[in-house]
């Protein structure tokens, strides 16, 4: 049997044969072919993702089931995780998002928590181009049109626009959730005896062709497997997130699985090797949209707004009730056995009799060779060539505010509905997004980030800094971090060079991570994301999740108050390598971005949480996108008053206000706190440089603009 | 106070409204399901919540109109009973022919959610007698359909009867366009029957509740109805 058709490769297909004991028939390849695939198996990557620590006393969950868990206190958790839905949303954007914001949040349901947060993590081409623009409406459309109906917030993201990704946008999307303690569902209780419900829409062919033919796909074109998209339906899902909490509050389900890729193949199989059990699937027995489908097309259909419970049999009549009164097809689809397979059976003939544990787990490793960009990257890295720095920055500084990478970003968060559910604090567009957590004191707080260009010139400093900047805002907030998921968006891994990228990449998040004691619980890998035109940036996405204790632990940003005096902490400069200045200035990025130190990292992690907590600051804003400029000019502005920055105390004063990178952050501190401020900093590295007044933001010899001109170039 | 919350399928705000009736006025507060005919007993405000009926798959609120439930709202409002519709609300409202108008989509095209200010148009209805004249309230907006319509000779009936109960304003209480979200006739962004009893509105009051969430405007309404029914309905 050719087994390429399948998308197996040919030692995969030795695995199986002896681990069988016998050929596979032509239904067991086709799962086996989609199981196995790098989207469900992580077999380029997870050697790699073992780099991680999931270890915090905070953890209740880490990888490995539907979405990670961290503990908040008083009996209540988080359960989150991000996954890309990147291809899908290339070849059909609304759909592609939407279905990415569904996938995501059943995933949270599957928990057994309640869906309270959105964030979505964009990446579009050159914003100019006439494609990127019907992307991006089709993207942000999919995300609101699913969002907003299904009744979850969307409170923050991350949207960056770049050449590389014309032909292969990204669309990650996360998702956060509430639950008890006591209300956690996994998916490793499941006991035989038991039965398989399959709750919500009926199942249709969708996808199944798409995962099938993945592996033709890629004899065609081996850019990767572009499986069919679905379409989605948030008010069914709506319905399920209604019906499946109710059913946990009547205490009906024993274990979850949200249907995603591969169906009921993947949730069923998953349940029953995590259980230590076995399942049984009789296909005739699923509500199907058409006729004719056969075994191991219901097997792997990814119809969308379906979960597969397990329940004790007597509950089922309880279950069916419970589902037909939320409009949902349910229907008692297989059982739980002791024989730890996983069979498919139709009329009573065996279709399909794998063990449980090799549908999901049993996919060996592949360890791609990896070669260190080294010509390209030395060039890069010792490359000198500077741009011709401007004298007068006032153009310069409106040119950064406008650029779509920096530019304000109500016109996409406005399209969202941020607020359903009570609970937005703080919304969207700023640094952090915070959630209040009703009937507690408590906010979390949540910051979603990625620095393509950093990770394209050194991967390994990349992968740190992507972290330190999700990570730094949370700090400077007052938020204790809680733990991380991330989305590691890739070109091929078949490419040495691509795949040191990745390998050094993921070293560097790991270590930033670790380094700050931050657990990760959850995350996604999507490779492959290559265009015949172009191949991405090295893309992880980092997105974390933080906790305060109470209101008054939080320090906003664009809060100035007249009169405060302004302080740079952190080391005077980043690095200008990867900065929007010079990308704007040049055109490119190129030399060495900024070193990570994880002691001066955690040096500043304690004093900003000390400045916020200890009330010591009016604001506090990291420096980003822009730098010291950028940070400057977005707190008057959003401030709506003026400040005056004497530059004199420093040398190579471009540097100094615009590089980026490193634990660096304006404070603005009202002057009866500012000897309690230097007190904490100075050890640190603390500048005074200017003070808050007036209407106009001006730093003497090299720049002095209108806030009204400002507000244009960035608000638009 | 005693509140009942409809909870169509698809609804999205019933728990928002019921946890703004209990934090503000500690409104005794129940849900009720579309599909039921009949009403709990000494029930003062009926509130259908914004959201997605039905997905809003047809018209806006068309298919949540024609559910069991409205038969009894309608029969409760005819009797004199306080209903409030909010967002999907509103248009579940004027799709039943409670409130006069159709509600279309933005002149935007687009969802919109953000901050509105709108401007208290009459306080002598249940759902305003807590607020001043002109008072400029702060409340979100979150709809993709939200432009207030009605025909020439009806809308000007409806501003005769003095019927418009809120306004999209600026900062200062100015009506103009630059201070109208979603293009609506005549800046209008909420209504009343013409017995009073009966008032839709798009801007979410209970998204507006607390101080915490950024405005507590909203709560005035709470606490105009808490007023209202206190008084004895008057």
């Amino acid at each position: 049997m050719d087994c390429k058709i399948f998308g197996l490769r040919k030692e995969e297909y030795e695995t199986i044969k002896k681990q069988l004991g016998r050929e596979p028939n032509e239904a067991e390849l086709r799962i086996l072919g989609v199981m196995w695939s790098e989207h469900c198996s992580y077999k380029s990557t997870r050697r790699l993702l073992r780099q991680f620590s999931s270890e915090g006393k905070q953890v209740l969950q880490g990888p490995g089931e539907n979405a990670g868990i961290v503990d908040i206190g008083e009996g209540l958790a988080v359960a989150f995780k991000v996954e890309s839905h990147n291809h899908p949303s290339a070849v059909s954007p609304y759909q592609g998002a939407a279905t990415g914001v569904g996938g995501i949040i059943r995933d949270i349901l599957a928990m057994g928590a309640w869906p309270v947060a959105c964030m979505d993590g964009l990446f579009f081409g050159d914003p100019s181009k006439e494609k990127t623009a019907g992307l991006m409406q089709g993207v942000i459309s999919g995300i609101g049109g699913y969002g907003n109906a299904v009744g979850v917030p969307t409170v923050g993201g991350k949207t960056v626009f770049d050449g590389c990704y014309d032909g292969n946008p990204l669309v990650n999307a996360f998702c956060a959730g509430l639950v008890r303690h006591d209300g956690i569902v996994r998916s490793n209780t499941a006991k035989p005896g038991q039965i398989t419900v399959l709750l919500g829409s009926r199942t249709g062919r969708d996808g199944i062709a798409g995962a099938a033919f993945a592996s033709a796909r890629l004899e065609e074109d081996t850019k990767g497997s572009r499986p069919q998209v679905q379409i989605g339906d948030p008010f069914v899902e709506k319905l399920l997130i209604e019906c499946c909490h109710e059913l946990l509050s009547k205490g009906l389900i024993v274990s979850m699985q949200d249907m995603g890729a591969a169906g009921i193949t993947s949730s069923a199989s998953e349940i029953a090797a995590k259980s230590g059990r076995g399942v049984l699937i009789h296909a005739e027995k699923v509500p199907l949209r058409e006729k004719g489908m056969n075994a191991w097309e219901i097997a792997l259909s990814e119809s969308q707004e379906r979960m597969l419970l397990v329940i004790e049999p007597r509950y089922f009549d309880t279950v069916a009730e419970c589902a037909g009164k939320w409009q949902l097809e349910c229907a008692a689809i297989g059982e739980v056995t002791d024989d730890g397979r996983f069979r498919i059976m139709e009329k009573g003939k065996t279709l399909v009799d794998l063990p449980a544990e090799i549908v999901g787990g049993g996919c060996p490793e592949i360890h791609w060779p990896s070669i260190p960009l080294s010509e390209s990257l030395t060039k890069d890295l010792t490359d000198t060539v500077e741009p011709e720095y401007p004298d007068e920055w006032g153009n310069h500084v409106l040119d950064l505010l406008s650029s779509p990478n920096l530019k304000e970003r109500a016109w996409i968060y406005e399209q969202y509905d941020h607020m359903v559910q009570i609970n937005t604090v703080v919304p969207p567009g700023g640094p952090v997004s915070v959630l209040r957590v009703k009937g507690s004191e408590r906010l979390l707080a949540f910051t979603m980030e990625s620095d393509p260009w950093s990770c394209g010139l050194d991967p390994f400093a990349g992968g740190a800094e992507t972290f330190m900047k999700a990570a730094r805002p949370l700090y400077v907030c007052g938020a204790q971090v809680l733990g991380m998921t991330d989305c590691l968006n890739y070109p091929s891994p078949e490419d040495p060079g691509n795949f040191w990228a990745l390998e050094e990449s993921v070293k560097g998040l790991a270590t930033a991570a670790s380094e700050m004691d931050c657990p990760v619980v959850s995350g996604n890998v999507s490779l492959y994301n290559e265009s015949p035109a172009a191949k991405i940036l090295p893309s992880p996405l980092v997105g974390l999740v933080g906790l305060l204790s109470r209101r008054e632990e939080y320090l906003s940003c664009g809060s100035w108050n007249e009169g405060d005096k302004l302080f740079l902490v952190g080391p005077i400069k980043g690095s200008l390598a990867s900065s929007l200045s010079k990308r704007l200035l040049c055109g490119l990025s190129s030399g060495r971005p900024f070193v990570f130190d994880a002691a001066k990292e955690r040096s500043f992690r304690q004093k900003a949480l000390e400045t916020a907590h200890r009330s010591l600051a009016s604001s506090g804003r990291v420096l980003a996108g822009g730098g010291l400029t950028v940070a400057l000019a977005k707190e008057c502005v959003l401030s709506k008053i003026g400040a005056k920055v004497d530059p004199e105390c420093f040398m190579e004063a471009f540097e100094v206000f615009f590089s980026e990178g490193g634990p660096r952050a304006l404070y603005a501190v009202p002057s009866g706190k500012e000897k309690e401020f230097r007190e904490l900093w100075d050890s640190f590295g603390c500048a005074f440089i200017g003070s808050v007044s007036g209407e106009r933001l001006r730093i003497d010899g090299f720049l002095d603009l209108d806030i009204d001109d400002l507000s244009v170039a960035w608000k638009g | 106070m005693r509140a009942a919350v409809v909870v169509f399928p698809g609804s999205n705000c019933d728990r928002d409204v019921i946890h703004a009736l209990r934090t503000t006025v500690s409104a005794d507060t129940e849900t009720l399901w579309y599909e039921s005919s009949d009403l709990p007993k000494n029930i003062d405000l009926i509130v259908l919540p914004g959201g997605f009926s039905y997905g809003d798959y047809l018209r806006c609120g068309a298919m949540a109109a024609r559910t069991p439930v409205m038969k009894a709202v309608r029969r409760f409002a005819e009797k004199g009973g306080l209903v409030l519709g909010i967002c999907n609300g509103f248009q579940v409202l004027t799709e039943s022919r409670l409130l006069p108008g159709a509600i279309l989509a933005n002149q935007s095209l687009t969802f919109i959610c953000r901050s509105c200010t709108v401007r208290v148009e009459r306080t002598d209805t249940p759902f305003t007698l807590g607020c001043r004249e002109n008072q400029v309230l702060e409340m979100p907006i979150a709809h993709h359909e939200g432009l207030y319509f009605l025909p020439d000779e009806e809308i000007s009936r409806l501003k005769k009867e003095k019927r418009v109960v809120f306004r999209y304003c600026g900062p200062d209480g100015e009506l103009d366009d630059s201070h109208n979200p979603n293009g609506s006739l005549d800046n209008i962004a909420g209504i009343v029957n013409e017995r009073g009893n009966v008032m839709g509105l798009m801007p979410h009051p209970e998204r507006a509740s607390e101080k915490i969430l950024g405005s507590d405007d909203g709560a005035l309404i709470w606490n105009s109805l808490h007023i209202w029914l206190e008084k004895g309905g008057r």
